[in-house]
Order: structure tokens, then sequence, then C-alpha cells
């Protein structure tokens, strides 16, 4: 689900507040209709989303495998204890946490970076922002293997490219860390234009009153930036990153498909990658079941965390 | 300089040049993997393993094109892409038009619950549903068909599009419906005949939206799909990828031809999509 954004409502100055003018003729007699409005919706998300979820949470105590498929009966935390006691784990959470901060980082500061040079008055700029809107516009799919072919050792362009400035050609997909650098690389070209495009939006509503002030008064770029863009900027990019973050922490699709599944030998994993190995190809169900719980949860934590920090959602009430 | 207010958001020649510089680069940096698959796209079989990295290869054609379409399921897997597409983009259109005026007019219980409930779909790893839906819809029977699809990626797409209706009938002035009330409409003739046409644009939005979702998903397909026949677009691609040594080339192709329409789609559309982020303060 790559471009959704779970966001503050898009509101209009002066919107109606949501939910309170209406209440209280409403009151009146018990109300089925938002009922019967939300009722479709709500009746897949509780079987697609709530029945699975429950399911996952009851096999998460099973032994359920290849070999206990349909006899399987309810073990208790064992799956729980074998996770968090395997050195993997940890390792695997570092990693994640280290290609998560990595890529958000980049996202950001290129983002924002690229952002800033596209507001000011140069020509062709339209023209400029369609090109690096590109990568996020291509399915993620689609990137992620071409990126595979271009970090191919003999005939990738990376390494063509590389040999042509006399730098001597990478085994990118290889090596542990080769292959991890090569999906980092990847997923740092498809991620930045959503934090530019957001950025833009931010920037645009700055008015320029502020920067008019700050040259009378002789600031330089930087005190404007530290002082004016960052701050002003940051009710939007915070949301975004909250989102950036959580996205990065479970991106499935890029070291799945640029390391083909883990290459070399299950070495090139982020917990997600990992989690689904195990169950899909592996069919260690209960223990992948498990895993996934101890996964959102992390994410959970996290994210409840940020959002009421930051009260980023706070206008969805 | 600092006598004169100058508009701050001119440049000196001098930074003007930079700029251009700056920005050139970071174009490169996203056209050049775009460009290399068209350049691979337009190689003959012979020549698919070259080190040459010229734009336009020797000798180019369109041999490639061809055969995905002569040759391969390619306009199978069309089908199958367009009609998985497209009933998920009409179930999650209604569903989420009516779901976001109940979230947007009413308040019921269970309202903010669900909202949050929403929110933490978002962080749920990939395998926590898939795990459960893959064993469920092998015990119903209903693994290696649409539908199973279909509901899954109509679930995916439902949160964002909830979202998006909800923060559009926000927009709307309640008085609109107060006077429909007064007019002697009822209660769902004031949605169905008031507002619902009102609320075309966000329809279009969270209709492409949904669209694109189920045009470029490739893991849902992967796990809940194992018959060549009913492959959609991502999973045929994959085949020819895996299988580099004969496909580069139609691999190329494909991705050519199935990226088109989306990126000009998306390239108009990703205003809309961060408008909530910004607040509503994206203008031209």
């Amino acid at each position: 689900m790559q471009p959704a954004i779970a966001t503050p409502k898009p509101t209009v100055q002066n919107a109606p507040t949501p939910a309170v003018s209406a209440a209280p003729r409403k009151k009146e007699q018990a109300n089925l209709v938002p009922y019967l409005y939300a009722a479709p919706s709500l009746i897949v998300m509780a079987a697609i989303v709530l029945y699975p979820f429950l399911y996952n949470i009851v096999v998460s105590f099973s032994n359920m495998n290849l070999d206990h498929f349909r006899e399987w009966n309810i073990k208790g935390l064992n799956n729980y204890i074998n996770v968090i006691t395997d050195a993997k784990f940890f390792w695997l959470l570092l990693k994640t946490i280290l290609w998560t901060i990595i890529n958000v980082f980049f996202h950001v500061v290129i983002g924002v970076f690229l952002a800033i040079l596209l507001n000011k008055n140069i020509k062709g700029k339209n023209i400029f922002r369609v090109i690096l809107i590109l990568p996020w516009a291509v399915p993620q799919y689609i990137t992620a293997l071409n990126w595979r072919g271009l970090f191919n050792y003999e005939y990738g362009s990376v390494n063509l490219i590389l040999s042509n400035i006399g730098i001597p050609p990478v085994q990118w997909l290889s090596s542990e860390w080769g292959t991890f650098s090569a999906c980092l690389i990847a997923n740092i070209w498809l991620g930045f234009p959503f934090m530019m495009v957001v950025a833009l939006g931010g920037l645009q509503s700055i008015p320029d009153a502020l920067y008019e002030a700050a040259d009378i008064d002789g600031a330089s770029w930087y005190d404007k930036l530290v002082n004016i863009t960052i701050p002003l900027l940051k009710p939007v990019m915070i949301p975004a990153i909250t989102l950036g973050t959580i996205w990065t922490f479970n991106n499935f699709n890029v070291v799945w498909l640029v390391s083909n599944g883990g290459e070399p030998s299950d070495q090139t994993h982020i917990l997600v990658s990992w989690v689904y190995k195990v169950g899909l190809n592996y069919f260690r169900i209960g223990y992948a079941a498990a895993f996934s719980m101890i996964v959102f949860g992390i994410l959970l934590a996290f994210g409840w965390n940020f959002i009421k920090k930051t009260k980023a959602t706070q206008s969805i009430y | 300089m600092a006598q004169v207010v100058k508009n701050p958001r001119d440049v000196s020649t001098a930074g003007k040049v930079g700029i251009y510089i700056v920005l050139t680069l970071f174009s490169l940096f996203a056209l050049f993997p775009i460009v290399q698959v068209f350049t691979i796209s337009l190689r003959p079989s012979n020549q698919l393993f070259s080190t040459s990295l010229e734009i336009i290869p020797d000798g180019a054609t369109v041999q490639n094109y061809v055969s995905i379409f002569t040759k391969h399921p390619f306009l199978k897997w069309i089908f199958n892409s367009l009609l998985v597409s497209l009933a998920v983009t009409l179930v999650s259109v209604g569903m989420a038009s009516t779901a976001g005026y109940a979230f947007s007019r009413y308040k019921f219980i269970g309202r903010d619950s669900g909202m949050i409930l929403l929110i933490a779909t978002q962080m749920f790893p990939v395998t926590m549903l898939l795990l459960p839906l893959f064993i469920m819809l092998i015990k119903l029977g209903i693994y290696d068909s649409y539908s199973g699809l279909i509901v899954a990626y109509t679930a995916t797409a439902l949160p964002f599009c909830i979202w998006q209706m909800k923060g559009f009938y926000d927009t709307i002035p309640r008085s609109l419906e107060e006077a429909a009330r007064i007019d002697g409409c009822t209660e769902l003739q004031t949605f169905w005949k008031v507002i619902f046409p009102l609320a075309q644009p966000a329809l279009v939005i969270t209709a492409l939206f949904s669209f694109m979702t189920a045009w470029s998903e490739y893991l849902v397909a992967a796990v809940l799909i194992q018959d060549p026949s009913l492959f959609t677009l991502p999973m045929g691609l994959k085949a020819f990828q895996s299988d580099l040594e004969v496909a580069w080339g139609l691999y190329s192709a494909s991705a050519i031809v199935v990226s088109i329409p989306v990126v000009f789609l998306f390239v108009a559309l990703s205003r809309y999509l961060v408008s909530g982020l910004t607040l509503g303060s994206v203008k031209e």
C-alpha cells in the first residue's frame, strides 16, 4: 500500500467541526443511520482485518506448522519465548532500526532540500518537479525489480558507471552488506519524492513577509533556514515522518524483491521480510504469528508515543 | 542590498546556476533507473547482456514489445489486472463514500475507536494479516480465486479511502443538509441527492487511488494466487524477471507498458494525495 497517507483531514479554514453541530438534533432517537452507512466497510474490515488479527493471536500461541496444519493445539507462550530468546531476532531488530533511520534520514534531508530549491523563482521548475516525482510514481515492485537488475555484477549499469569513473566493480548482490546497501539505495531513491511533495506544500504556506523581514534585519540564509523554514515546516513534516517511519520499518517489497527473498542465504532481511519467509516459505506458522505480534507491538508502542507527543492525529476528532 | 526589499524567492544568477546544477543531478538520479529499463527494452535479444551505456542501443528494436503481446500471455495478465482493479475500485469507492459520511457527520458508538483502528492497520506487518488470510482462504476453499484477492485489496485500500472521503465531507457546509431537510428530504435522500453529487472530486481521487493500489500490488497476489492463468500483471512481470537470462528484455518492455498509465495518473494526482498532510495549504 504505497502512497496511502493516513492523514488528518484536509480541512479548509472554516470547515465545520465534525459531529458536533449535528449531534443534538439526532440524539433524540437512537440513530441507526450512521451504522447503516458504515456497515459495509465495517463488515469488510471485520472480516479481512479484525478476524485475521484475532486468528493470528490464537495461532501465535499454537504449534501450527506444516506437520501440524490441521491438528494443531495451543502450546502457550512457547513461540514468544522462542522468538525473544533467539539472537537472530535482536540482530534483525537492530538491522531494521538501522534500515529505518538511514532511509528516513535521507528521505527527509533530500526531500526538504529539493523542495527548498523548487520553491525559488526559477524557470522550468515544474519540469523538475515532475521528473523528481517519478520514483514515487512508478509501481514499487517494478522499481525494486529494476534496481535488482541495475546491481547485477557484470551487466548492471551501477557497476558499469563505477568502472567508467575508475572505481572497481562491487559485488552488490552476493554479500550481506552489499545487498543491504543495494536495498538502501533503491529505497532512498524510491522514498524522497514523497517527503519532497509534502515539504513543498508546507513551504508554500510560509508567508513571504517573514523572509522579507529577516532580510531587512540582515539575516543570513542559515539564520532563515534555522529560524523560519525548519520551525514552520515541522507541523507538516512530523506526521509525514511518522508515517514514513512506519512504512519503512514495514517495507517488505524493496528488501524482498531487491534481495530476491533474502539472498545470499537469508542474510539480507529486515524483521518483516524474515517473518514472511518463516511463515509463508518455511511454514513455521505459529512461530511467525508470534513474531508478527511482536513486530506489531514494537510499531504500536512507537506510533502511539509519537502520535501522542506530536498530536499528529488530533484533527481526526 | 538590504535597502530594497526583494522578493525572498528570487535568487542571484550564481544561485540560479547552482540550483540548476543540483536539480539536474538529482533529476539524473531519478531518471537513471527508468531510462535504463527503457534502454534494455529496446535491445535486440542477442545484445541483452551488453556492457554499453548508450540510451538508444545499437540496432534498437521494438521486438520485445511485439513479443510480449504476441508470444506471451501479457494481454491475459492485463485483463486479469483490469478485472481485479476495477472490482476493487467499485467496491471501495462505494464503501468509503458512505463510511466517510458516517465518520464525518455523526457521533456514534465506536466512531473514535473506528478511526483509531484505521490508523492501527497501517502498523501491521505484512504477515500479520496475510498469514491468517492464507490459512483461512485455504480452509474456505477460495484459495486461488479472484474473490479472495479483491476482498484483500479492498481492505488494504479502504482506510485511506475512508479518510479521504471523510476529510472531503468535512469541508461541505452543514447548512446544505439542513436546507435539504427543511425542504422535506429524508436523511438518506439528503445524502444521496445533495451531498453525494457534491463529493465527486473526492470520489475521483478515491477511485484512482484504489485502482492504483490493486494495479501495483505484488505480494498479496503472490500468496493468494498460484494458477498461472489467474496471474495479474505484477506476478507476470516477476515471472519474467526471475528468468533474467532469457527474459530481461521482455520484463523491461512490460515494465514500461505497465508503468506509463499509472505514472501519468500519479503525477497528476500527487498534489491531492498529500493534501491531507499539508492541511489544505497546497496551492498553486
